[in-house]
């Protein structure tokens, strides 16, 4: 007797959604021994995490805060994986969002306050999108592998951030904190309840755009088509060096409206801790939502969760906050072991008296 | 001169965790298997070698240990891109994202409890510096000789690696299964066997990469420790042309880099510590971007695996 790996006929759309339900419960468990490795009741520290995000309006806004971002970048990144372009480089892309709406708001003295909402929004995305422009040319015109250039592009980023807030943007009535001047307060991106912000409105009509442009138009036809198959797509005459470098560059404003919407609404300033992660969770997002925009609202709030569980554990059990990135890592092996079954379904074959 | 020899000693001391793991994952490339994963296993191996070193006091036991817990994620990966098909690019990510977060989570939790518990700044057994007497005071050369055990242990790897390649008849295999998988089980290859093997041996080396930063080059565990080296070292390995003794040279220059900016920034200078900070990434973008381009024109000497990031499985005909 063995287990054959057949092909399926179609697609099963009652895997596409099981897949990830279970692969949630599969990271838990594995979770769980890590947690008993390290001498804690597994049980306790999920009830703390699941409390400390989901367990009262003013912990859930808590939540909204971290999975605004979160769904920002994760729509980026999807973006771009339709493509098969594998744009690992949103948490840089998102720090140039942070780092172009801060320049906006802070030196832009000519244009009325009022207006710096506004101008910074479009600059943010500006600079996201310009970040991601390198990597999308140098791969469009000289094939040279997004993977690297993109993560590399980072560090690049993060450590430019860093000389502006600790060198020539710091705030000199700052005593001495690594940040800039506050914005002007006409200027803040509003918030709605707690520190919860209008980012999310953003995030949503971002998503249903998106959902509306790849499902229902040419544009996101030809984007899926250069992603499945490169030389169809070039057979029907689609432009791919042109579609990679818009698609990317539309990658990079998403996630720089992340970095906008963190500055102009929770920050209030460009700081130290800007960059926490979020570009790399929104891999996993992108993966999870299996690159549906709608869906990734939803699996960035669950992301956001495991995070603000993770700060909860830290404060309440003096555990470290890391478990909630563990946990988000570990989604992701059960997610990629069952995906093979939304295309291929298990068969036993037994054998009678022959070899295996 | 000693100025020289000086700088290329860090140059060493920082190309060894680069040199193994890039020895490591050009094996696994080599077998068809991409692995993005290096970031976390090195990170992984760093934390396990520390902690094991620091509780037990024994640096060969934490040298092992680090080997099996990064050959362990290499198996994961082998696992979800060799038996279940997975895209190997998103495999080897979630690898990285879930070893940096379990290092994190690791160096804040095996500590002691005086400590509360972190790892960060504590101290252990380390591997220092074996001078060869009589060859110590010959510049250049003596800066060669003036390392620690693991990077002698590389000067042995190297050789060997290439011989094993390039002339013996697994090496042969390992090369066939890399670049036309389908010959090489026509021609009586277990092309997933071989796979899961290189993809395991590359893990292991990686792990020893990781061990070495934080059993000799800056002893003890920091967060965030390899700081992209796993990426440098994905890079390191497309400039090698995939070939173990060419890997030297990228090892070298990028050691080198780590080298001059830590004597820059030590000397004092008017360049930002940031930027000083951003070389080595810069340099990888540019790098990359050059040997691409160069590369498309000397096709063959610098071209990878023909089947690599692609899977294989004997029922696809």
């Amino acid at each position: 007797m063995r287990l054959v790996l057949e092909k399926r006929e179609a697609h099963s759309y009652k895997m596409t959604v099981l897949v990830p339900i279970i692969s949630v419960g599969v990271s838990l468990l594995i979770g769980a021994f890590v947690l008993l490795f390290s001498h804690v009741n597994p049980l306790a520290t999920y009830v703390y995490m699941f409390i400390g995000a989901f367990g009262s309006w003013s912990a859930f806004t808590e939540t909204l805060v971290k999975a605004i971002p979160l769904m920002l970048t994760g729509l980026g990144v999807s973006v771009a994986f339709r493509l098969r372009f594998w744009n690992i480089g949103a948490e840089g892309q998102y720090v140039w969002g942070a780092i172009g709406t801060a320049w906006v708001m802070l030196y832009w003295n000519f244009i009325p306050n009022p207006m710096l909402l506004p101008v910074g929004l479009l600059i943010g995305m500006a600079a996201g999108a310009g970040w991601a422009g390198i990597p999308a040319v140098l791969k469009a015109v000289w094939k040279v592998d997004e993977t690297l250039t993109t993560l590399m592009l980072n560090y690049v980023a993060i450590l430019f951030a860093e000389f502006l807030y600790y060198g020539p943007w710091r705030d000199p009535e700052g005593y001495g904190f690594p940040g800039t001047k506050p914005f002007p307060e006409e200027a803040w991106l509003p918030r709605f309840s707690g520190r919860a912000h209008w980012g999310l409105l953003l995030a949503v009509v971002a998503a249903v755009i998106l959902w509306f442009v790849l499902s229902r138009t040419k544009w996101g036809f030809e984007i899926q088509m250069i992603g499945k198959s490169p030389k169809a797509a070039r057979c029907q005459g689609v432009n791919i060096k042109r579609n990679i470098i818009l698609v990317i560059m539309l990658s990079g404003a998403l996630s720089g409206l992340a970095g906008f919407a963190e500055v102009a609404a929770v920050s209030h300033r460009l700081q130290k801790g800007i960059a926490t992660g979020y570009g790399y969770t929104a891999i996993i997002i992108a993966w999870m939502s299996q690159l549906n925009p709608i869906a990734a609202l939803f699996v960035a709030l669950l992301m956001a969760g495991l995070l603000v569980g993770g700060d909860q554990i830290q404060m309440m059990m003096g555990l470290p906050a890391a478990m909630g990135v563990v946990l988000q890592g570990l989604l992701l092996f059960p997610l990629l072991a069952g995906s093979i079954f939304t295309d291929y379904h298990l068969r036993i074959i037994r054998n009678k008296g022959g070899d295996a | 001169m000693e100025l020289i020899t000086t700088l290329l000693i860090v140059t060493l001391r920082a190309g060894t965790s680069l040199l193994y793991a890039t020895i490591g994952e050009i094996y696994t490339e080599r077998s068809g298997i991409l692995n993005l994963g290096v970031e976390g296993m090195m990170m992984l191996g760093a934390v396990t070698a520390f902690s094991v070193v620091y509780a037990t006091g024994n640096l060969i036991l934490g040298l092992i240990m680090a080997m099996l817990v990064s050959g362990l994620m290499a198996l994961v990966h082998a696992f979800l891109s060799i038996t279940m098909r997975a895209n190997q690019v998103v495999s080897g990510l979630s690898v990285t994202l879930f070893g940096t977060g379990l290092a994190s989570y690791l160096g804040q939790r095996l500590g002691p409890e005086s400590n509360g518990f972190s790892l960060s700044g504590m101290s252990a057994e380390k591997f220092t510096a074996i001078t060869i007497p009589g060859l110590s005071e010959v510049p250049i050369l003596s800066a060669f000789l003036n390392q620690d055990i693991i990077t002698y242990l590389l000067y042995l790897i190297v050789p060997i690696s290439w011989y094993f390649l390039y002339r013996t008849k697994h090496g042969l295999t390992l090369r066939a299964v890399g670049e036309n998988p389908k010959t090489a089980s026509a021609m009586g290859s277990n092309v997933s066997k071989i796979r899961y093997i290189y993809t395991l041996v590359g893990g292991m080396l990686v792990g020893l990469g990781g061990a070495h930063l934080t059993l000799a080059y800056t002893p003890g565990w920091a967060e965030n420790i390899t700081g992209g080296r796993g990426w440098i070292v994905i890079a390191l390995v497309i400039f090698s042309g995939w070939n173990p003794s060419r890997a030297v040279f990228g090892a070298i220059l990028f050691g080198g880099i780590n080298a001059v900016q830590f004597r820059l920034q030590a000397a004092g200078t008017n360049i930002p510590a940031s930027f000083l900070n951003m070389a080595p990434y810069l340099a990888t973008v540019v790098v990359l971007a050059v040997m691409t381009i160069l590369s498309r024109k000397k096709r063959g000497k610098f071209a990878s695996p023909s089947a690599l990031g692609s899977s294989f499985s004997i029922e696809d005909k």
